[in-house]
């Protein structure tokens, strides 16, 4: 069916749904990997926003009940050149498109996305709308225009868990109703390393991760108060990835900066930004982000560099981080943007980049291991 | 951490000839070592026997040997040389093998050479299946099980622990003869003993089966920090079981979740790791069971390969040059990655378009050999095409292929499309399940006949995922065929989009190519070029390196200076090789040289012409009327040059030219004059030139009538078949009627030629340069076969050696007479035929030939460069060539063959081509350069022992005089019956031996008993004369030294005195000029 993409600075795309009827608001970014569509689609970080996919074929694997990154897809849209109506994998279990229908995605193909991803690269990230119903330009551009900005919207909160759950074999297993924040709801605590975990949209291979690690990680609520992380007295804290702008994600900020130094903490991508922001830094909007599975980044006490896989789209200001209190620890070789910090005196870390991949390369993997040294290090 | 500095002087091992397996994709990768090593400062020492090469240019290294790539040459090169390190990394197999055999020479010990890029240790764990199995146990990975058995106990013991079905493959055989997959016990027996026969070691491997699982491969980098990077992954159409060499590729991987694909990422990287590859570049082959994910390792190289050089057209990312820095200290992250400029090598590129490669095999050259492809590679050469959908890039690579096909089919070429009943559905079922060559097509009339995706897969074991794409061409087909002439806007666009060429809508649509094309041009419906950037837009490209595809946005930057497009050769096939590619390559420098934009237009990944280094800009396209011309509509080029690379862009000019582009140097109107019989013959009788009498004939009484007034023998040949194929000499009237029969059926309506074979007759090579007014001699070589022996797969000597001065006199006048009514503006080659002192013409080509890059290097001139001058504008006078250069040394260019490929063809040679690449052998004298070309070519010259001589008729008076000469440098003679007789009736000694339908013990009992030490047999290769043909097999297959021809046993003898006298020594080409 036909369908037009229009941007917020009235550029237009024709296209085709392959998703049938609808209309779809977002901020559009592209990803340049060139597998792992599947957790694309499931990662929290991409709320708000239409995926293009730079690779041109998309769906040939299908899709599989294993490979999701949440319980949902979250993208707005997703965006390819050419969609594949017949999978072949092993683990397939359903088409794209049908996945895509089942949640009321749009998925949208014939579009020369080559021309769309350089439009971005050179005008920056900018808001859209798809339509396979309004298909005048003009009106359709328009509306890009009024649609929210990414900028200062709490996008966490919307993706957050309702409830804490701990992660474990592999699911999440939610606490039940009269759970209380204490000592006591730790099952493990004599064999694995209890772990808070932040979610401000968490993926799930991170909590695969940390179990694999050694850890039972207990996910909690963006807004819950560093007093309810104390009362579960644990080994160590989590702040996870999430969706947009750190800055609106205020509330986590002042909890996170209450808790510096009490318990070993770790952060990945929206959790670099918030604990940035919590040690004093700032934050900015990247122009087009990082979007894709082989970012080099170069880990600077050891000059390795590692492949990475990311997803963001602002980045802590290096100038504005306290040189004496703060080590850059990890920067990315293409734009030489922090791609990872320690404190030089609390045990805590971050990155910008995914260490659990997922998808992408597991170069990185090492660091969950890290956090565990450093747990019981500081037990 | 920057270069080392400890290191000064590197010594890089080439490649060689080009043979099967080992192409020009090892000339692309040593010229990137060469370029960035002395980029680097490095004084770069070089041996490579290969003169068609960009890497043997004198001004691609310090030194350049061209000499033997053997491991007494390098140590030789060494001794002289004193380099401060190897690396043997570049130079494919050979390289390694060479590199390796060195070292355990203790030769690198000896002067302190160490090896870089790759040391011993690793290349043993890599390369001997023993050391790399408890490698990889090592890390976990698994790899197909697999035993050797020397009997059948054996071999029944190991089958009972693998399982069946099972793969036997005989040690040591040629071109994997023998072998099988064996389903059951009973099959086992038979296989096993066959394979225990055929093995020379009387040995055979049994290996678990992974038939039919699918076939992976890794391109990866690692660097002294322990760097690692993915620069490319690769999916195989066809499954295991078809060497990846002969099956159809496809990069990035298509139908991996990114889970399985991370496993194998992790796994390619251990395996780095683990066989100890420091730095440098890798290749990792892997199979999945498509049934449960489960994954094998097959092989890894450690070394640049050939999917290497693909997987660095593909992305972008010079695989090679990165391998090169890193193996002198560099890591990735200190390197930046050209394409983009600002971004550094340590990344995995990221396509946003689709790769196909596909193999070009020949084996029309081969009509003995079976058209079946097995672990054991046959074809030639490949090309490479992109899309932005995979159906586009498979459409544009089939068109590339240079096979007169225009896609996946429907483009009018098929038997059904010829008013032939299509194949029954018993054959396609046969060409389905037995993989050869045209198995794609195949495909096509499966889905056609409405076979079931299902059922093709069961048949051929190629992914769902591929057989559903091209169903989706042939749904596209279909519904073009519907509307016909009324096709739809949208169905045309798309038709595009699913790369159909015109020729395809054309005959689908009953419009023909050119209203199609019209069609399309008015509803504005045209190509767009988008760039080959490694990083799917993310940053801005500085490399112009584009594509072509249907779709908004077009990238093409187009510059207001003076340009010149060059159109290249595309894939590699028997007669036309690297040569033209290094022609094109010239083409290129020289336009740089005079300051003009240079595009290069090619779709062969393993050249030189198609780094992105080469051109100003390069366009990756297939060299087809339709897809250059669009070129050509988008760049406005002031000059495009059709004359150096080969036959391909000869075929378009004329069509190229009516369409209005702008063809600089000889017209093609000249070209066609020199082609076609009539018009030549005109010339010629102006000229005052003759060529042998000739006639043609449209029935058998006709062209006995002919032969009867040219008289016997004659060459026959049918008209109007590609390259000159099925050619016979003929001697009487029988085997005229006979063979003008099959050459009338095979070309029927057409007239059959005959010529008169001038027996005997010396047979000379002429290239020369011409600028419209004066011409200039490149080179006059002289054949060492007689005529009748096709030039490519002749040897020959410049300058040459039996030629009087007048005799030279008249071929130089007589090709500046021709150069002259032709109006050349370039390059022309000539080739004539001497007999009792009568000069005949047998072919002009206004064109750069497949000599001109080993006249370059035998005389120091750059004719192909010096052409190109000439084709914008320069004169011979302004170039300062104005007189042939001879040179004082000896220059010998010999053919490479391929028969050890192909079980069961005779290795005579004829007047069909049948070689595969080249070497030269340079020296003081002719005996000594002719040794170093044989020995170049791999046969390894005897001192002492025995000759063994069995010629034909014929060829007797002249054996005896080779004889007598090998006599004299002391080897003793074997000879059969008739050739005996014949010897000691004319005084010469020689021991007799039964031939092999004499009974036993008979002479291939000797060849195999190591008896004989080099083998003279002539013959007619007639299947009937049965007993020439297996002395020259096992000739073959035991490695023994052989000639086929007199004049090649005499230049032979001449080579082994020379080398008896006094050992061979190197010397670099440098210090020839």
């Amino acid at each position: 069916m036909k369908a037009l993409l229009a941007l917020e600075d009235g550029r237009t795309f024709e296209c085709r749904s392959f998703t049938g009827p609808g209309e779809s608001f977002g901020e559009v970014v592209f990803n340049t990997s060139m597998s792992g569509y599947q957790e694309v689609l499931t990662d929290p970080s991409y709320r708000g926003q239409m995926v293009v996919m730079t690779y041109p074929l998309i769906g040939n694997y299908g899709v599989n009940p294993d490979d999701v990154e949440s319980d949902r897809i979250h993208v707005s849209a997703f965006i390819m050149k050419e969609y594949q109506e017949f999978p072949s994998n092993f683990r397939s279990t359903q088409t794209l498109s049908a996945y895509l229908r089942s949640q009321n995605i749009l998925g949208i193909d014939s579009l020369d996305t080559r021309a769309l991803t350089r439009h971005i690269r050179t005008a920056g990230a900018m808001r859209a709308v798809i339509s396979t119903q309004d298909l005048d330009p003009e009106s359709l551009a328009a509306r890009a225009k009024q649609s929210p900005a990414m900028e200062g919207q709490d996008l966490a909160s919307a993706v957050t868990t309702g409830q804490p759950y701990f992660w474990e074999n592999d699911q999440r297993m939610f606490v039940e109703t009269d759970f209380s924040f204490n000592s006591d709801v730790w099952r493990h605590q004599d064999s694995r390393l209890a772990v808070v975990a932040f979610d401000f949209g968490v993926k799930y291979n991170i909590l695969r991760c940390l179990e694999k690690a050694g850890c039972e990680v207990l996910v909690v609520p963006a807004q819950t108060s560093a007093e309810n992380v104390r009362q579960l007295s644990p080994d160590g804290i989590f702040l996870s990835n999430g969706p947009g702008d750190p800055e609106p994600v205020d509330y986590a900020v002042k909890t996170i900066k209450d808790l510096l130094g009490y318990k070993p903490m770790f952060g990945i991508c929206l959790g670099i930004q918030l604990l940035g922001r919590a040690l004093g830094g700032q934050t900015y909007k990247l122009k087009f982000g990082h979007h894709g599975s082989n970012q080099p980044v170069q880990n600077l006490a050891t000059r390795r560099v590692e492949v990475t896989s990311q997803n963001h789209g602002f980045a802590v200001d290096q100038k504005t981080l306290d040189p004496d209190l703060v080590e850059v620890t990890h920067i990315n070789l293409n734009d030489n943007t922090v791609e990872g910090f320690c404190h030089k005196k609390y045990p805590l870390f971050a990155v910008q980049y995914h260490p659990e991949a997922a998808p992408g390369p597991n170069d990185a993997n090492y660091l969950f291991s890290n956090f565990v040294e450093l747990m019981k290090e500081n037990s | 951490m920057p270069k080392r500095t400890d290191i000064k002087k590197i010594l890089i091992i080439g490649a060689g000839p080009i043979i099967i397996s080992q192409a020009c994709e090892f000339d692309y990768s040593g010229t990137q070592a060469c370029k960035a090593l002395r980029e680097e400062g490095y004084e770069v020492v070089l041996v490579n026997s290969n003169p068609a090469t960009i890497m043997t240019d004198p001004d691609m290294a310090e030194r350049t040997y061209i000499e033997p790539v053997t491991p007494k040459t390098v140590e030789m090169i060494i001794e002289k040389e004193r380099p401060d390190a190897l690396l043997p990394t570049l130079g494919g197999q050979t390289g390694l093998n060479t590199a390796k055999a060195v070292a355990e020479m203790g030769v690198l010990d000896k002067y302190g050479v160490e090896m870089i890029g790759a040391d011993l240790e690793s290349i043993n764990k890599a390369e001997d299946r023993d050391l790399f199995r408890q490698a990889m146990n090592r890390i976990g990975l698994r790899i197909p099980k697999s035993g050797i058995a020397n009997d059948m106990d054996a071999a029944r013991k190991i089958a009972e622990d693998i399982g069946f079905p099972i793969i036997v493959r005989p040690s040591f055989t040629l071109g994997g003869t023998g072998g099988g997959v064996a389903y059951n016990p009973e099959e086992l027996e038979k296989l096993s003993a066959s394979g225990l026969d055929a093995s020379m070691t009387t040995q055979v491997m049994l290996e678990e089966s992974v038939l039919g699982w699918k076939e992976y491969e890794l391109e990866v980098m690692r660097d002294k920090n322990d760097n690692v990077v993915i620069v490319c992954s690769i999916e195989n159409l066809d499954p295991m079981g078809i060497h990846t060499g002969d099956s159809i590729t496809v990069a990035p991987i298509q139908t991996l979740t990114d889970r399985e694909y991370q496993v194998m990422r992790d796994a390619a990287i251990a395996i780095l790791r683990e066989i100890g590859v420091d730095t440098g570049g890798s290749n990792v082959q892997f199979a999945i069971n498509p049934k449960d994910g489960e994954m094998i390792i097959v092989e890894m190289n450690p070394r640049v390969s050939r999917s290497s050089a693909l997987a660095s057209k593909a992305t972008g990312f010079p695989i090679a040059k990165i391998a090169a820095k890193l193996a002198v200290g560099y890591t990735l992250d200190e390197l930046p990655n050209d394409i983009t400029g600002e971004t550094v090598a340590s990344f995995e590129p990221a396509l946003d378009y689709c790769v196909v490669k596909i193999p070009r095999w020949t084996f029309e050259k081969f009509p003995e050999a079976e058209d079946v492809l097995t672990t054991s590679m046959r074809s030639v050469g490949e090309t490479m095409a992109i899309g932005r959908t995979f159906k586009e890039a498979m459409q544009k690579g089939l068109r590339s292929l240079e096979i007169g096909r225009f896609g996946f089919g429907a483009d009018g070429k098929d038997g059904r499309e010829n008013n032939n009943e299509p194949p029954t559905v018993d054959e396609i079922e046969k060409f389905l399940s037995r993989p050869n060559s045209n198995r794609i097509f195949y495909i096509r009339e499966a889905l056609l006949a409405g076979m079931s995706i299902d059922t093709i897969y069961e048949l051929t074991a190629i992914d769902h995922w591929f057989l559903a794409q091209l169903q989706q061409i042939v749904d596209m087909e279909q519904q073009i065929v519907k509307t016909g002439e009324k096709i739809s806007f949208d169905d045309l666009k798309k038709a595009k989009e699913y790369g159909f060429s015109d020729v395809q809508l054309g005959f689908l649509t009953g419009m023909g190519e050119s209203e199609i094309c019209r069609m399309r041009k008015e509803k504005n419906i045209r190509p767009v070029y988008k760039l080959v950037d490694t990083c799917a837009a993310e940053f801005e490209a500085a490399t112009p390196y584009y594509y072509s595809t249907y779709e908004t946005e077009n990238e093409a930057r187009l510059s207001d200076c003076k340009k010149v497009m060059i159109l290249g050769g595309g894939p590699n096939r028997i007669g036309q090789g690297i040569e033209f590619d290094y022609c094109c390559v010239h083409a290129s420098y020289a336009l740089k040289e005079l300051g003009i934009e240079s595009i290069m237009v090619n779709s062969n990944p393993e050249t030189v012409s198609t780094d992105y280094d080469t051109s100003d800009k390069l366009y990756f396209e297939p060299l087809t009327h339709e897809d250059v011309l669009h070129i050509v509509e988008t760049e406005k080029p002031d000059g495009v040059i059709v004359q150096f690379g080969g036959q391909t862009p000869l075929n378009l000019s004329l069509a190229l030219l009516e369409s209005g582009a702008p063809i600089i140097g000889t017209s093609p109107e000249s070209i066609a004059r020199a082609e076609d019989r009539k018009q030549f013959q005109a010339m010629l009788n102006k000229l005052g030139l003759v060529q042998p009498p000739n006639g043609t004939a449209r029935t058998i009484p006709e062209a006995v009538a002919v032969a009867d007034e040219i008289g016997f023998p004659v060459i026959v040949r049918p008209s109007y078949v590609l390259g000159g194929r099925a050619m016979k000499i003929v001697y009487d009237r029988k085997d005229l009627e006979n063979f003008t029969n099959i050459a009338l059926q095979a070309s029927p309506g057409h007239p059959v030629l005959i010529d008169k074979f001038l027996e005997d007759a010396v047979e000379v090579d002429v290239d020369a340069v011409c600028d419209g007014h004066d011409t200039v001699i490149g080179g006059i070589m002289e054949h060492i076969e007689a005529a009748g022996v096709h030039s490519g797969d002749s040897a020959c000597v410049l300058p040459t050696y039996s030629l009087t001065s007048s005799e030279l006199k008249e071929i130089a006048a007589a090709t500046k007479a021709m150069a002259k009514d032709l109006n050349v503006i370039g390059l022309m080659n000539v080739q004539y035929a001497i007999k009792k002192g009568r000069l005949y013409v047998l072919e002009v080509n206004p064109r750069a030939s497949r000599t001109v890059p080993f006249v370059s290097k035998a005389t120091g001139v750059p004719l192909a460069k010096i052409a190109t001058k000439i084709m914008v504008g320069k004169t011979l006078a302004e170039l300062g060539f104005t007189k042939e250069v001879i040179p004082a040394h000896i220059s010998v260019k010999e053919a490479v063959l391929p028969f050890d490929r192909f079980p069961n063809v005779d290795i005579l040679l004829g007047p069909e081509m049948k070689s595969t690449g080249e070497v030269m052998g340079v020296d003081v004298d002719f005996g000594r350069a002719y040794a170093k070309s044989q020995i170049g070519a791999g046969q390894n010259l005897p001192t002492t022992g025995a000759v063994f001589i069995s010629v034909q008729e014929k060829d007797k008076e002249a054996a005896l005089d080779v004889a007598a000469q090998f006599k004299k440098i002391g080897f003793k003679i074997i000879a059969t019956r008739g050739t005996s007789d014949y010897f000691y009736a004319n005084g010469i000694e020689n021991q007799r031996i039964n031939k092999v339908s004499s009974g036993r013990p008979h002479v291939v009992d000797a060849i195999m008993n190591r008896e004989i030490q080099f083998i003279i047999n002539s013959g007619t290769g007639d299947k009937t004369r049965r007993d020439g043909y297996l002395i020259r097999r096992a000739a073959l297959k035991y490695n023994i030294p052989y000639a086929t021809t007199i004049a090649g046993a005499r230049a032979m003898c001449t080579g082994i005195a020379a080398i008896k006298e006094k050992p061979l020594s190197v010397k670099a080409i440098q210090l020839y000029h």
